[in-house]
């Protein structure tokens, strides 16, 4: 860092920069030095794949049958989305992430508003709650199936069957939750691990609140629910989209519970799990592409919305 | 910065439902503070539980409904050291070491070109770079998948780590950023003029800003590569094998196990809930890329 340090002169100059010399150049490429070891690595371990992905995507190629490989035009793409366990996939991730986000969403404002007023062990609470998204997924993931969800010793029925005992009844309900609500299953153990990032967010942003512009609308007599709808709420708005954005950009490529939970059965494979699987167990490389492809054209979607956000905040932040 | 703790006192009038009391303390405080407590202790349940139940025998923690004051014993960490975890955590560490050490020193670099002494259109190479965190990785796992198979690298711990460092790259670049964008460069400018100056000027002025950025990048990164498990599940094997994969091998388990699981999911979990929590403040910057401060 101990070059010239000219952040001043140059983010003035770099709306309307004068014409390159030689000179201008070569700096122009010393300022660039520290940053291509970075980009480069980036594009070719993040970029390059996608490459190779796009062209296997049109290729027949299964890994059972070399000798058949070669150009396949869209029957890849063709097979997918006709293939109705994929379409079933696309369902899956876009409900598995809707709802995910929603509820998280809407559970961490709420606590983060409990949690934005002093109380006695405030920093206590807020460490509970951010203890599910600190269990490593996959853990999380085994620990909702096997100690809380599964019929027979899960903790879910060892409490109902508490209950029903305190009034004398020997005949407690003992649903299956996973094989009556596998997608609720996987959802709830997202649900769980979720809501704490939402509320770290939201709550980061409840306390950048202007404290002395809200003052000032209660002096004027507003009520806490005006302010809530007038003031909290636009300024938590943008704080609620990165979240949700995020939060979805994670979501939408989930694996370790639908592999944990149910192993892609009982209609909970999304995508990430068929592109898994169609790959590493059925070996059918040029199928897997294409959905891979597929993926990644409904990620961009989303993608784009989650930069344009960050990119709103990122401005605000560099006035 | 801001956290819970160390934010000013917040007036008690500040709540969010019931007409407004200004300087007097809300009655209805109470019962939201019990509120608060009880969606916490709620939340943290099913981790309570897992602890819980990794300290009961195995009869004790199938048995229904749940004894929740049965003796507690060891058994179940005994049965999972048992069966000789260490290389496994031993890949997980290596790898998560691995990316974050590589990720610092490739974003640290690439980050001061953002921000101290800026590239033309620094912002667009910035938005590239968190483009890149937003695409699905698992569309690019079957050639990543063949080139590994094709050179040798399947079952390679550092081939992992490596992986796990593009991904957490554009992460660590957007929160270096945010921090060395703190730094004031005239005070730099100034010092840079005599070199004593310039090394204590760095030690006094730029390390107590860029440390914690450093802290909170590290953090993340381990956090990510320790947790993940689709690339580490495909690329590798017995030698390279990770936590998470390790874990997996409980997800078709049948009998009294349950001990088992519980003490397994908790020591493969306890790195990082020990550094999540002891680092709080960062982990709310990591996640929301530095854009939250």
């Amino acid at each position: 860092m101990s070059v010239t340090l000219e952040r001043g002169q140059e983010g003035a100059a770099e709306a309307g920069r004068p014409p390159s010399t030689a000179v201008r150049r070569s700096a122009d490429w010393a300022r660039r030095a520290p940053l291509l070891p970075a980009l480069i690595f980036t594009i070719v371990v993040t970029q390059l794949p996608f490459v190779f992905t796009l062209i296997i995507s049109f290729m027949n190629w299964n890994a059972y049958y070399p000798q058949d490989r070669g150009f396949a035009g869209f029957d890849n793409y063709v097979r997918v989305l006709t293939d109705v366990n994929t379409r079933d996939a696309i369902v899956v991730t876009i409900t598995l992430t809707v709802v995910v986000v929603l509820v998280s969403l809407v559970l961490g404002l709420l606590i983060a508003l409990l949690l934005d007023r002093k109380f006695f062990g405030r920093g206590a609470v807020r460490t509970l709650m951010i203890v599910p998204f600190l269990v490593v997924p996959v853990a999380a993931a085994l620990v909702w199936k096997h100690a809380i969800f599964n019929p027979v010793y899960g903790l879910i029925n060892g409490i109902l069957t508490w209950i029903w005992q305190l009034f004398g009844s020997g005949d407690p309900p003992q649903p299956d939750w996973i094989s009556s609500f596998p997608l609720g299953a996987i959802e709830m153990t997202l649900i769980w691990q979720w809501t704490p990032f939402m509320m770290l967010i939201l709550l980061a942003g409840l306390q950048s609140r202007p404290l002395e512009v809200i003052e000032a609308a209660r002096i004027d007599g507003a009520n806490a629910w005006q302010i809530f709808r007038y003031m909290t709420f636009p300024h938590l708005r943008q704080y609620m989209e990165l979240g949700g954005l995020l939060g979805a950009v994670y979501i939408v490529q989930t694996f370790d519970p639908v592999f944990v939970i149910t192993s892609g059965g009982l209609g909970t494979a999304n995508l990430p799990y068929i592109i898994y699987q169609t790959f590493y167990l059925a070996h059918d490389y040029g199928r897997a592409s294409a959905a891979g492809v597929v993926t990644l054209i409904g990620t961009i979607v989303i993608a784009t919305l989650a930069l344009r956000t960050v990119s709103t905040l990122f401005q605000e932040e560099n006035k | 910065m801001s956290s819970v703790t160390d934010v000013a006192p917040i007036p008690a009038s500040r709540t969010t439902e019931g007409v407004p009391r200004p300087d007097r303390k809300p009655r209805g405080g109470l019962f939201l503070a019990i509120l608060a407590w009880l969606v916490g202790l709620l939340f943290a349940l099913p981790a309570v539980w897992m602890l819980l139940t990794s300290l009961h025998s195995e009869p004790d923690a199938a048995s229904n409904p749940p004894k929740v004051f049965a003796p507690l014993t060891l058994e179940g960490y005994r049965e999972f050291f048992g069966a000789d975890p260490w290389p496994v955590l031993l890949n997980s560490l290596t790898a998560a070491v691995i990316s974050t050490v590589v990720v610092l020193l490739l974003a640290i670099p690439a980050a001061y070109a953002l921000s101290i002494r800026p590239v033309r259109k620094w912002t667009d190479v910035l938005f590239f770079f968190l483009s890149t965190k937003m695409l699905p990785v698992v569309a690019g796992l079957l050639p990543i998948y063949l080139f590994a198979q094709w050179s040798g690298l399947l079952d390679n711990i550092w081939f992992v780590g490596l992986l796990y460092t593009s991904m957490n790259l554009p992460i660590a670049v957007w929160m270096m950023r945010s921090f060395l964008a703190e730094v004031p460069v005239e005070i730099l400018e100034a010092a840079s003029m005599d070199g004593a100056g310039l090394i204590r000027t760095l030690r006094q002025v730029v390390a107590p800003i860029v440390m914690p950025g450093i802290a909170a990048t590290s953090l993340i990164c381990f956090i990510f590569s320790w947790n993940e498990l689709l690339f580490a599940r495909v690329l590798t094997g017995t030698r390279a094998e990770t936590a998470p994969v390790f874990l997996t091998s409980f997800v078709t388990s049948q009998g009294l196990f349950l001990a088992q699981v519980c003490a397994a999911s908790l020591v493969v979990s306890l790195p990082v809930l020990i550094a999540g929590i002891a680092a709080q403040d960062k982990l709310v910057q990591g996640l929301s890329l530095g854009a939250v401060k």
